[in-house]
């Protein structure tokens, strides 16, 4: 028996539970983030939430769970993040719902809310984004539009927090109430027929937890999962012919053959009725509105994408720029840190350990904080202006040439931060085709954890005037990698029909500093704390393997040979031989030294080969890798301790690019790959993808090489 | 018989018909555009690829084949 004992339940009377429920990008999210402390990702585009989470807090002496939910734009399961919530409301338990609308635009809205009114369950309806509405001269009688439908209504706005207690007590209070009846009307054919099921109903006195009425909506809407209950039911055969022929009768009255169309009529019909009756708006819209002057400039079809490179351009060109900026100060600083704990440690060990290993590999991922942080503004921008939106209908013909859906550049843009959120979100596409394929090119978008790869090579190898030039093309020559390797895929392994591409257009808004302040702190929060925790773990361990098994015969006869000798430059020399060859004896030398031939057409020393190899763990343990590395190994040049320079003094021009085109390619990280494996939904996409992106690599980076050879 | 497709930009039309089934035509149905509806065209990607047409309040983006699909009549 898996029975949990109800008393033993943690469960008081005094806690809700609630689902938020409403079409997308209405601020379902926003609205849990302002009632409780939480931090739920938002942003201003469709399909930001994908999946179901929860949030607790306590109100008064009431313990609340509030379910964030997808937002859905109707009860279709359309695309995998609206079965969620789909799923969610018909399977699970919960007390209430939590209707959250958009007060600009009532009338569409409310096309979700009556379906929902079918449903056996209590709902209030917040109408959010009041202060919009307000400064649109749109005025709600939520009092008049409660008693209409039936459903408490209240205005609220998850920006300026109005509203928020008055909803809290209205869910309080509905909770605490007997159910009421919504009053959901339809057009008089269709309310006969209705009458005719919901006899037949009663007459048979069947139960059931909704009622009757809804019972026999949801049946004549043809409601799949009405229709399963109601089928092993031995009134069916008799139901079934009066079904059969109310639908013809309906069907009839509106012309149409779809029976759910004729319901959307209905259901708009209804709706129209509401807004006329609640909702007034002083000025009428005539004249432009200013989403739609903006939009004439930032879509305009010669303009449009130029100005989107120009923002891309410049995103790059103030990453580098602006995030070089403190750089050298964290630098010395983890310098500075080093030698002064290092003085303090006796042990030869232990000091190597923390100086050489956890503070060099550390160092080099915290370094470049700065550059994600811009980075992370960016992206933060976008997604929080309206503008990821736009893009995404510009390149969407650009898209439709590599078999890319136009809709697949959210997830793509999401990539540039992290691949694990952008698999996530990858599910905002309809179909299983279009959704592997972006997932397999996801990975080509490079995440924010490579860009401290790139920033260095680029930072050791071009001028500083050059590098921020450089860093876009790799980002876009990555993408444009992902679009040609798209279509390769297309036109093997994902063949098939085209989707249709239908997006809504968000309204531009100008995004709150508090929010962006907020997104990006948190991002980088995960990033830092990442590097304290599993870089500081993934240092310490490349520690190790490069330091034992430790040497005591090679280091025996260099020592005495240098003892021999009294020249100083002779003397430099010998010790550097002696560390390389102490790094070259140690298990991670051996494992350099043995995928070193495999790597040399791409022109990588052992070195470089052992930081790819380590880079699948977290692309960021490139980096630390290379700077244990060499900070352990000899350094010709001993004043210079920054690994840029050691970077550009150990490495060819060559092998560093055919070592970028390397890490813009092949496998994100470790923790991605997983994601990868669960949202693709089997094990063997896991191997499809690692093989693709290897060869991809190998092949791109063994061009790039010789190419580079032959031209310097 | 007259399409979406065939509206230049800053047309207004009245849609017909939806010449679609299933999914798709769920989809338009819910972000309102259904019979009776009014379409303003907004813009043209660049080709003419993809178009962002207003429904009420609502923007929305669609590609040529799906507009294609969508019987109008001028108003
Ligand atoms: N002015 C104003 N903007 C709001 C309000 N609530 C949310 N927003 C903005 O609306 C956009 C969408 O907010 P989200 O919370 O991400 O919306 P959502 O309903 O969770 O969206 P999905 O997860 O995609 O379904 C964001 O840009 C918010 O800043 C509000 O009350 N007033
Ligand atoms: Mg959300």
């Amino acid at each position: 028996m898996n029975e949990v004992d109800p008393k033993a339940c943690p469960i008081t009377a005094n806690h809700i539970k609630v689902a938020l429920v409403g079409q997308p990008n209405v601020g379902k999210s926003m609205l849990i983030n302002s009632v409780s402390n939480a931090h739920l990702h938002v942003g201003n585009f469709s399909g930001v939430t994908v999946d179901k989470t929860e949030v607790l807090f306590d109100y008064e002496e009431y313990s609340f769970t509030v379910v964030d939910l997808p937002g859905t734009y109707a009860f279709t399961d359309y695309t995998i993040e609206e079965r969620v919530t789909h799923d969610y409301l018909c399977a699970e338990d919960y007390d209430i719902i939590i209707n959250v609308v958009d007060s600009t635009n009532l009338e569409k809205n409310l096309q979700l809310t009556s379906e929902l009114l079918t449903m056996s369950k209590k709902v209030v309806i917040a109408l959010n984004m009041s202060d919009e509405a307000e400064k649109e001269k749109i005025k709600i009688n939520a009092k008049y539009m409660s008693e209409l439908i039936g459903v408490p209504c209240v205005k609220v706005s998850a920006v300026t927090k109005e509203g928020i207690g008055e909803l809290i007590e209205a869910v309080i209070k509905k909770h605490e109430n007997v159910r009421n009846k919504p009053k959901l009307f339809f057009s008089e054919p269709v309310e006969e027929e209705i009458a005719q099921v919901v006899w037949y109903l009663d007459k048979h006195r069947f139960e059931s937890a909704n009622t009757h009425r809804n019972i026999a909506i949801n049946l004549l809407k043809n409601n799949k999962k009405t229709y399963a209950t109601l089928h092993d039911e031995p009134i069916w055969t008799e139901l079934q012919p009066i079904l059969i022929e109310a639908s013809k009768h309906i069907e009839l009255h509106h012309d149409s053959d779809d029976i759910k169309e004729a319901f959307a009529e209905e259901y708009a019909a209804f709706n129209r009725g509401i807004v006329a009756e609640v909702v007034k708006q002083e000025i009428k819209l005539t004249k432009r509105t200013t989403t739609e002057q903006i939009d004439s400039i930032l879509i305009h079809p010669i303009a449009g994408i130029p100005i989107f490179l120009f923002f891309m351009w410049s995103l790059f060109q103030l990453t580098f720029e602006v995030g070089a900026m403190p750089m050298e100060y964290i630098d010395s600083f983890f310098i500075w840190f080093g030698e002064t704990l290092g003085s303090t440690i006796s042990n030869d060990d232990i000091r190597s350990l923390i100086v050489d290993g956890i503070i060099a590999g550390v160092g080099a991922v915290v370094l470049f904080v700065p550059n994600i942080i811009i980075l992370f503004i960016g992206i933060s921008l976008l997604e929080s202006t309206g503008y990821m939106s736009r893009v995404a209908f510009l390149l969407d013909g650009f898209f439709h040439k590599f078999g890319l859906h136009g809709q697949s550049f959210i997830p793509l843009v999401t990539g540039f931060g992290c691949s694990i959120p952008a698999y996530m979100s990858a599910r905002i596409l309809k179909n299983d085709r279009d959704r592997l394929l972006t997932l397999f090119i996801i990975g080509f978008m490079s995440c924010g954890a490579r860009l401290p790869v790139y920033v260095l090579f680029a930072g050791a190898f071009f001028s500083p005037e050059m590098a921020g030039n450089i860093l876009f093309l790799i980002y876009i020559g990555g993408a444009l990698l992902g679009l040609a390797a798209a279509k390769l895929l297309k036109l093997t392994a994902f063949k098939g029909l085209e989707e249709p591409f239908v997006m809504e257009m968000p309204k531009y808004r100008l995004p709150s500093v508090k929010l962006i302040w907020h997104t990006v702190l948190t991002k980088t929060m995960m990033y830092l704390k990442k590097a304290g925790t599993y870089i500081a773990a993934a240092s310490m361990l490349i520690w190790f393997l490069s330091n034992y098994p430790h040497n005591f015969v090679i280091e025996e006869s260099y020592t005495s040979i240098i003892s021999m000798t009294n020249k100083e430059d002779v003397k430099i020399k010998l010790q550097y031989e002696l560390d390389e060859a102490l790094l070259e004896a140690s298990y991670l030398g051996r494992i350099g030294k043995f995928s070193e031939p495999f790597f040399m057409p791409l022109g990588f020393d052992w070195k470089m080969s052992v930081a790819l190899q380590t880079g699948l763990a977290a692309k960021e343990v490139v980096v630390s890798t290379l700077s244990v590395l060499y900070s352990l190994g000899g350094d010709v040049d001993q004043d210079s301790n920054s690994l840029m320079g050691a970077i550009s003094k150990n490495i060819s021009l060559a092998s560093a690019i055919a070592f970028i085109v390397v890490i813009m390619i092949y496998l994100p990280c470790l923790a991605a790959s997983v994601v990868f494996t669960r949202e693709a939904g089997h094990i063997k996409y896991f191997f499809y993808l690692f093989a693709f992106t290897s060869i991809t690599a190998y092949v791109m980076a063994f061009f790039a090489y010789n190419i580079v050879l032959v031209l310097t | 018989m007259k399409t979406l497709l065939d509206c230049n930009k800053g047309c207004v039309v009245k849609v017909l018909k939806l010449n679609t089934k299933g999914d798709l035509k769920q989809r338009l149905i819910s972000f309102g555009i259904m019979k009776e509806a009014v379409l303003e065209v907004l813009e043209h990607a660049p080709g003419k690829s993809t178009i962002e047409i207003k429904v009420g309040k609502m923007r929305i983006a669609l590609r040529a084949q799906e507009a294609e699909l969508i019987e109008v009549q001028k108003i």
